[in-house]
């Protein structure tokens, strides 16, 4: 008897989110095998792999998938680094230190396309931006950041937007660390740094691990801060596989293309999901 | 130096160090925010200008020329619908995995948030015509099923990791006191964990009104929330900073100070359980 009622109480999000995936997923299988561009309609027919071939042999295919990754991993790691390091800084007790969170925390709740519009205008703007103006304050040429460094400038964005959630986690996550180990360790001779590599590194096992996790969700799908600010260019330069498909299926109006393509994204998050869960799930408590 | 003086001017070198981290990094909203109150001449000015007499003329130019009261109450509407929805299908199954967790809990589990490694471009193209052939292009409802659909996976974690932690024996009582397991997450268990949910609402509140893919792609002129709005800005007619920072300003401002409000409820939401 209780077990009815408890899946039950399960049945609507369960049953939703299995509609949520399969009808769309079922859909676009379905869309990916024949001919469909909005254009032209009513030649649905069967092409077999044509979509997909047309999809890889697309000269932005290979290159998508390596900015896609190279975004990933980039952020993740300068979120990681610098969010340690920083949450490790405002540890200790300091004049202001709440309003310092709050400064910190801040980019966090600044929306996608908010953030690239002041990046890329009030920011990297070659010729008014803030760093054109340090760089000929400091006798150097500007630098036009989204034409000639487009997807580090995407990175720069995105990290921004996630440094803060790394930090607080890491902040909350320090705030339970062991002070008498700690205190322990120091009246045995250890030094900062071995305190900061032995004990609180193992510490934020856990809590890197959500990180990643959650970032990883988020990272894969980046597309308003392209959308808003590159636009993918120059050329394919800082498209990533979202925004590829973007491109295919509402400005190419190829549904067919595009629908094959974000099989290719299904398949690429489930590779990166696989080992993530392998590697973070153990670290996670359910 | 005596040790206590060491110690102090430690404690000054971090409190400088980390006070010059936190305004760098919070330094392009505060440019933002004060670019909001210049002409547009003194946006572009080169060297930048930080003292110059404010003006409120742009936003005045923002509501006008957008609407900028039609896309806020469209933000909000959509977000605070897809959380309340969100949260009301989420707690009974969270309650049920959390107190009467089976063998296939955790695979259960595991498989919702797999759900949000679904790639969204995957399923855009059907996810647009099912929605144009249901009438919900371009509708606050069909952007409340999507939020609600995008953020359960999420909320049903977190709910999953509050509940968890509750003490077993308080239910064990109440179950003796013949309580159905309706009754027991109703009476008992919400009241408990009242703090948990409110961090998991509010978290899905700064999700969906930052939410940019669907939006973007799913609304025009009508339904569009302030994210749409703001990318209307980014065509290239020309550099009209204050404008766009005033609009900007005004889209971002309200969860901003949502947040500093909510920080801490926030914070303990976001760590998932993983930090107690």
């Amino acid at each position: 008897m209780k077990r009815s009622i408890t899946r039950l109480l399960m049945a609507p999000s369960v049953l939703l989110l299995l509609a949520w995936m399969l009808v769309p997923l079922s859909m676009t299988i379905y869309f990916s095998t024949i001919n469909y561009n909005l254009l032209y309609p009513g030649r649905n027919n069967f092409v077999g792999w044509m979509n997909f071939e047309f999809f890889i042999t697309d000269p932005g295919f290979w290159i998508a998938i390596s900015n896609t990754l190279i975004l990933l991993i980039s952020v993740l790691l300068i979120t990681v680094v610098l969010g340690v390091a920083l949450s490790a800084l405002i540890d200790k007790p300091f004049f202001g230190r709440n309003v310092v969170r709050v400064l910190l925390i801040s980019p966090f709740f600044i929306m996608p396309t908010v953030n690239a519009l002041i990046w890329k205008n009030m920011m990297m703007n070659p010729v008014y931006g803030i760093f054109a103006w340090i760089s000929q304050s400091l006798g150097l040429e500007p630098i036009d950041w989204l034409s000639d460094y487009p997807l580090m400038s995407i990175i720069i964005m995105v990290s921004w937007q996630w440094l803060p959630f790394a930090i607080l986690v890491f902040v909350t996550a320090l705030q339970s660390q062991d002070t008498e180990q700690k205190e322990a360790a120091q009246m045995d001779g250890a030094n900062g740094w071995h305190i900061f590599r032995y004990l609180t590194v193992p510490h934020l096992a856990r809590p890197i691990a959500v990180v990643v996790m959650i970032e990883t969700i988020f990272l894969l799908a980046v597309f308003a801060e392209i959308y808003v600010s590159t636009g993918g260019g120059p050329g394919y330069d800082s498209t990533n596989l979202a925004y590829l498909i973007y491109n295919q299926a509402l400005l190419q109006y190829d549904v067919g293309v595009a629908s094959a393509g974000g099989l290719f994204a299904v398949l690429l998050a489930n590779i990166v999901a696989f080992f993530l869960i392998r590697a973070v799930g153990k670290n996670l408590t359910v | 130096m005596t040790l206590t003086q060491q110690r102090k001017l430690k404690t000054l070198l971090v409190g400088l160090a980390s006070w010059c981290v936190a305004l760098l990094l919070f330094f392009p909203i505060f440019w933002m925010f004060i670019t909001s109150f210049k002409t547009e001449l003194q946006a572009i000015s080169v060297p930048p200008q930080l003292f110059f007499e404010p003006t409120l003329e742009n936003f005045t130019v923002v509501q006008e020329r957008s609407d900028y009261l039609k896309h806020a109450w469209n933000s909000v509407v959509t977000s605070f619908g897809a959380t309340i929805l969100a949260l009301i299908i989420a707690i009974p199954a969270a309650y049920s995995m959390a107190f009467f967790p089976g063998k296939r809990t955790k695979d259960i589990l595991l498989w919702m948030l797999s759900t949000k490694m679904l790639p969204a471009v995957g399923v855009l193209v059907p996810i647009y015509i099912l929605s144009r052939d249901y009438g919900l292009l371009d509708s606050k409802l069909g952007l409340v099923i999507i939020f609600t659909l995008m953020n359960l996976p999420i909320i049903v974690w977190m709910l999953f990791s509050y509940f968890k932690d509750l003490p077993k024996e308080i239910l064990e009582a109440a179950r003796m006191d013949g309580a159905t397991p309706w009754d027991e997450m109703i009476k008992v268990v919400l009241p408990l964990s009242v703090g948990g949910i409110a961090s998991t609402g509010l978290l899905s509140i700064v999700l969906c009104w930052n939410e940019a893919f669907w939006s973007l792609n799913l609304t025009a002129s009508e339904a569009a929330p302030l994210t749409a709005m703001i990318a209307s800005y980014s065509s290239p007619e020309g550099l009209f900073w204050a404008k766009l920072s005033a609009a900007s300003t005004l889209a971002c401002a309200p969860i901003v100070i949502f947040g500093w409000f909510c920080q801490k409820q926030l914070v303990q939401g976001l760590t998932f359980g993983a930090v107690k």
